[in-house]
């Protein structure tokens, strides 16, 4: 059990440098990401240049960290975004009950029962695409699963005694929430809101891949494959393959993360 | 004052189910200590979770002093004592907070129950039984409080701590003129604290009682 809780302590340290270092580095070298340079162009990895360099002659490595960095602050605000969203939805399905519960469980069945990629698709294009739309495409479609297990969840705390004792000890309600459904919430809320993340990030770059996302004088990952693939058969394998491992390696961890997490914090796990 | 249930009625499962309680009638007086004494399972604990308004019942009335008990906001004037402490605190909650639940408790009261400072600084999985239902009772104890029930409150403590606890609890029930419902297995506890003691069939058949007259033309049918 220590161990596991070292590791993933370990892990989520590592990880979160990690990904504060490709944040930053994105955004100091957002400038260096859009250079074009004609006497270096088509390069394949080498030194100074270790992605190599597209047809236009801009540093692929610099490209890649900042649609990296933008990847994630989009992941990172969507995942919150869809959270929130979630934990009021799913608190006020469960607290009030009724018609308001069958509206939600309805809502959330109706999004679930339509692929997330054409509900992105048609959520950003109404918003009118961009930083945006694809912003809220994401976060529209990312709350359901959260939003059922805080339904549960809010729903068996209801029944507990403590909170019943609390409640006829005349605790008003907004304390009620406050000190004793939110501590009780917050490891599932959390867990769900990291693994969200590798989602989040994985649909933004599908949706600007697909050219209804970001726009293409952005540096984001969706754009640099979407651009990448003409050049695929012309033997340039660099400018998609480590922009696509970077991407890959990024949700992946995140995606470890999170396991590691909810493995730490669900009780059928957390004595191992 | 008067704590009366008024031909209680109770299903846990939607209607159609079999009722778990059926025609209950009860009247509790400021300043008695009523014992309740019935095999397992015939809803004891039921009965005094819709006494304290945990439950709403299926049919009949919990009446305070002839008001329903459901119209009380804040402190509820009956509280509840269950048998399992660590059901009725917070698990993430350390006590200070489970303690002062309902505002300053009585200091007088804290050093009557034997409530060290040192315990409210632990989580409740830190205290034993004894302690825990300790600081049940020292959060319940307010000046507000006008009816306790306790559902075998005592049955997993020791022989000591018991005596300690229902002498304490006696003396505060008599000096605030409480009323005391205590519902238990052990005929030697009630026989000893209780002013009177009541079997099942005392509160559930047709009573001919003239105060009660109207229970027993109007029990359900049930399914």
């Amino acid at each position: 059990m220590k161990n596991r809780r070292k590791s993933t302590l370990l892990l989520l340290i590592l990880a979160a440098l990690l990904l504060c270092t490709v944040v930053l580095s994105g955004a100091a070298l957002a400038r260096q990401a859009v250079e074009t340079d004609f006497t270096r162009k088509n390069l394949a990895p080498c030194v100074p240049f270790l992605f190599g360099t597209d047809w236009m002659g801009r540093d692929m490595l610099a490209r890649t960290l900042a649609g990296l960095s933008l990847s994630i602050r989009v992941g990172a605000l969507t995942a919150c975004v869809s959270a929130a969203i979630a934990l009021a939805l799913g608190t006020a399905s469960a607290a009030l009950g009724g018609w308001v519960d069958s509206l939600v469980s309805w809502l959330i069945d109706l999004v679930m029962g339509i692929p997330h990629i054409l509900l992105i698709l048609l959520v950003s294009l109404a918003c009118g695409r961009g930083l945006w739309g694809v912003t809220a495409g994401v976060a529209l479609t990312h709350w359901p699963s959260l939003a059922r297990l805080v339904r549960a969840e809010v729903l068996q705390l209801r029944q507990a005694p403590w909170l019943q004792a609390a409640r006829r000890l005349g605790t008003p309600p907004e304390r009620l929430a406050r000190n004793h459904l939110l501590p009780h919430l917050l490891p599932q809320l959390l867990t769900g809101l990291i693994l969200q993340f590798p989602h989040a990030i994985l649909h933004e770059a599908s949706v600007t891949f697909l050219g209804f996302g970001l726009p293409p004088d952005q540096p984001a990952i969706g754009v640099i494959l979407e651009e990448s693939m003409g050049y695929l058969a012309a033997g340039r394998w660099w400018l998609a393959l480590l922009p696509g491992l970077s991407l890959a390696a990024a949700v992946l961890l995140f995606a470890l993360i999170g396991e590691r997490l909810r493995l730490l914090l669900s009780p059928a796990t957390a004595q191992e | 004052m008067t704590l009366e249930a008024r031909n209680l009625t109770f299903r846990y499962l939607r209607r159609g189910s079999p009722p778990v309680l059926e025609g209950v009638s009860l009247t509790l007086r400021s300043g008695e200590r009523v014992g309740l004494s019935a095999p397992s399972g015939r809803g004891k604990t039921t009965l005094c979770r819709l006494l304290a308004g945990w439950e709403r019942p299926g049919g009949g009335q919990v009446l305070l002093d002839g008001r329903p008990l459901s119209q009380y906001r804040g402190f509820c004037p009956v509280q509840l004592l269950l048998q399992h402490p660590e059901e009725a605190v917070d698990p993430l909650l350390k006590l200070r907070t489970a303690l002062y639940e309902a505002g300053p408790a009585d200091r007088a009261v804290l050093e009557g129950l034997g409530i060290q400072d040192s315990w409210l600084e632990r989580y409740p999985a830190e205290l034993s039984g004894g302690e825990l239902q300790r600081i049940c009772v020292g959060r319940t104890l307010r000046s507000e409080l006008k009816f306790l029930l306790c559902d075998e409150a005592s049955a997993m403590l020791d022989l000591v701590t018991q005596a300690r606890l229902w002498r304490f609890l006696l003396d505060y029930a008599q000096a605030r003129n409480l009323g005391l419902l205590i519902v238990s297995h052990d005929a030697a506890l009630l026989e000893r604290v209780c002013t009177r003691v009541l079997t099942w069939e005392d509160i559930t058949a047709p009573r001919p009682a003239p105060s009660c007259g109207d229970s027993a033309d109007s029990s359900q049918g049930g399914t």
